[in-house]
């Protein structure tokens, strides 16, 4: 039983993580009918902007902000970081070739994605770094026996906050809606008097800046980075996308959170060698018996 | 010059097609202008290039004597064109209420002033009050196209561009539409219609053109149109019923 709630929190909080990458794959699909593929590394550049203040910036962050105050705000260094590295790929690597059809532009996502990698590397080093434990809070609670730290509750609650605030601003504002609008019909859209360009710059900022967020959570949560863990981070968002239903924000959300406890459940009782499987058969089985996802089709509103 | 619209010589060529091929035409404010003709002659060209969804490739277009040449569509709604496109293009999973909130999207900050005009919707189509929680996919089409005319009018627009707006609904309601463009345009829009009912566009227009594979062939009062013997021909008599 203790082992079940363990590992169903373990589930969701990685879950969490995919479900914060996965929202910014689906809402670029929404909008823009494109795969990026370059997604996943917008999570890594977080991750490393985050180790950067953190970890080789200990002095300043955590004396002056405490270690929790250290946490948000190499969040938030990262998500800006992330967000703006976004827009520039956009521009770049997508948007003077929008015009040759949807296919030269996930080409193009795979380049982005190989270049970003690779710079990553270049910049901080092929070896693998680490958030250190003087930078990551820690505090063991005792709840009803389980042992838990609080430090997985507050990631939690926090990927949940943020996951909370984007479906208040796509579902709940006039801009939500143009979002979502454009998305259906960018031409009509327009007619609204709807700058798709806006809508385009705020979906690359988005996206990438909650992927970057959840960079730095990965980071302080497992402390090992490494600059090619975008793509398996990339490719499981990937999925729980399409088992969601892809272009819709509550699917990448749920879809996140089904994977991530998935994973943890078949790691704990299979074997943990084949938790990759788990996640890559779901994307199989869901391709074939469900191609639209779990939202798919009518309930499924495309953002 | 006290013309609304004012088009000058406009060529819209698709690649190597060339839908329209140098028409000038006036839109005075207060008017309904009806553009007649067939499938494919140019009539949605003509309103796509105005709202700026299409390039001009030649001639020009102005509003207010302003140039709308180079203009982003998205820019030219918030100027005063309202464009309600043909097949009504509601957003289907979006409620009518946000879809009747997008039509005034650059004025979305304003909530008083969006509420005042969504009112305003609500009395020419008390229906759509009804439905306002409803999305819109799930409205009937009828409904449909009145929620894309009520979207249209959240901008405020001083020129209203109407693409079949009785296209495909039921005699009853193709009534009402019409009696729905006259109030509008008693409230001081100008309209430019097009339509296949071409008697009744006659009947609630001011003036019309006829438009023929990307000419202007005829224009005039709609009084003299309705008893031209061509119009009658070919939009009021054999040939619009053969269409049918």
């Amino acid at each position: 039983m203790k082992l079940i709630v363990e590992q169903l929190l373990n589930g969701l909080t990685i879950g969490s993580f995919y479900s914060l990458i996965a929202l910014g794959y689906s809402m670029v699909y929404g909008v823009m009918k494109l795969i990026n593929f370059a997604h996943g590394d917008f999570f890594t550049f977080g991750s490393y902007l985050g180790y950067t203040l953190l970890v080789m910036g200990t002095a300043f962050a955590t004396s002056t902000l405490g270690v929790w105050g250290g946490m948000i705000a190499a969040m938030l260094v990262a998500a800006i970081g992330s967000g703006t590295l976004g827009i520039l790929v956009e521009r770049i690597a997508y948007r003077p070739i929008y015009p040759t059809g949807r296919l030269p532009a996930v080409v193009s996502a795979l380049g982005a994605s190989i270049f970003i990698q690779n710079s990553i590397m270049v910049i901080w080093g092929a070896r693998p770094h680490a958030y250190t434990s003087e930078v990551v809070p820690d505090y063991i609670m005792n709840i009803f026996g389980l042992r838990i730290n609080l430090l997985q509750i507050i990631i939690l609650a926090l990927s949940f906050f943020l996951m909370g605030v984007l479906y208040y601003v796509i579902q709940k504002t006039t801009f939500g809606a143009a979002i979502r609008a454009s998305a259906l019909d960018r031409e009509t859209a327009a007619l609204m008097g709807i700058n798709i360009k806006l809508i385009i710059f705020f979906i690359f900022a988005l996206g990438p800046a909650l992927g970057g967020t959840a960079g730095v959570m990965v980071g302080i949560y497992y402390r090992k980075i490494s600059f090619i863990m975008g793509w398996n981070y990339g490719l499981k968002a990937f999925t729980a996308t399409i088992l969601g239903g892809i272009g819709n924000i509550h699917g990448a959300m749920i879809g996140g959170l089904i994977l991530g406890v998935l994973e943890m459940l078949g790691s704990t009782y299979v074997s943990t060698a084949y938790k990759d499987v788990f996640v890559f058969l779901v994307l199989i089985l869901v391709l074939i018996f469900r191609p639209t996802g779990i939202l798919g089709e009518k309930i499924a509103e495309k953002v | 010059m006290d013309s609304l619209l004012k088009i000058e010589n406009l060529h819209i060529n698709y690649g190597s097609i060339k839908a329209l091929k140098g028409i000038s035409l006036e839109v005075n404010p207060g008017e309904i202008v009806t553009i007649l003709g067939a499938n494919g002659a140019g009539k949605s060209t003509l309103l796509r290039s105005i709202s700026g969804l299409i390039p001009v490739t030649e001639g020009d277009i102005f509003f207010y004597n302003k140039s709308l040449k180079n203009m982003e569509a998205y820019r030219i709604v918030i100027d005063g064109i309202s464009h309600v496109p043909e097949g009504r293009r509601v957003f289907a999973t979006l409620s009518v209420e946000e879809n009747l909130n997008l039509g005034a999207f650059n004025r979305r900050g304003d909530r008083q002033l969006i509420s005042e005009r969504r009112e305003r919707a609500y009395n020419l189509f008390p229906i759509l009050k009804e439905r306002k929680r409803q999305l819109a996919g799930t409205l009937s089409g009828g409904e449909q196209q009145m929620l894309a005319i009520g979207r249209g009018l959240m901008s405020d627009p001083k020129l209203l561009l109407l693409d079949e707006p009785s296209l495909g609904l039921a005699p009853i309601l193709v009534k009402q539409i019409f009696q729905i463009i006259k109030e509008i345009n008693e409230q001081k829009v100008a309209i430019l219609l097009v339509e296949q009912n071409a008697k009744k566009a006659l009947s609630i227009s001011h003036r019309g053109y006829v438009l023929e594979t990307g000419n202007i062939t005829l224009s005039g009062l709609s009084s003299e149109l309705k008893n031209n013997k061509k119009v009658q021909e070919a939009y009021l008599g054999g040939a619009a019923l053969k269409n049918k």
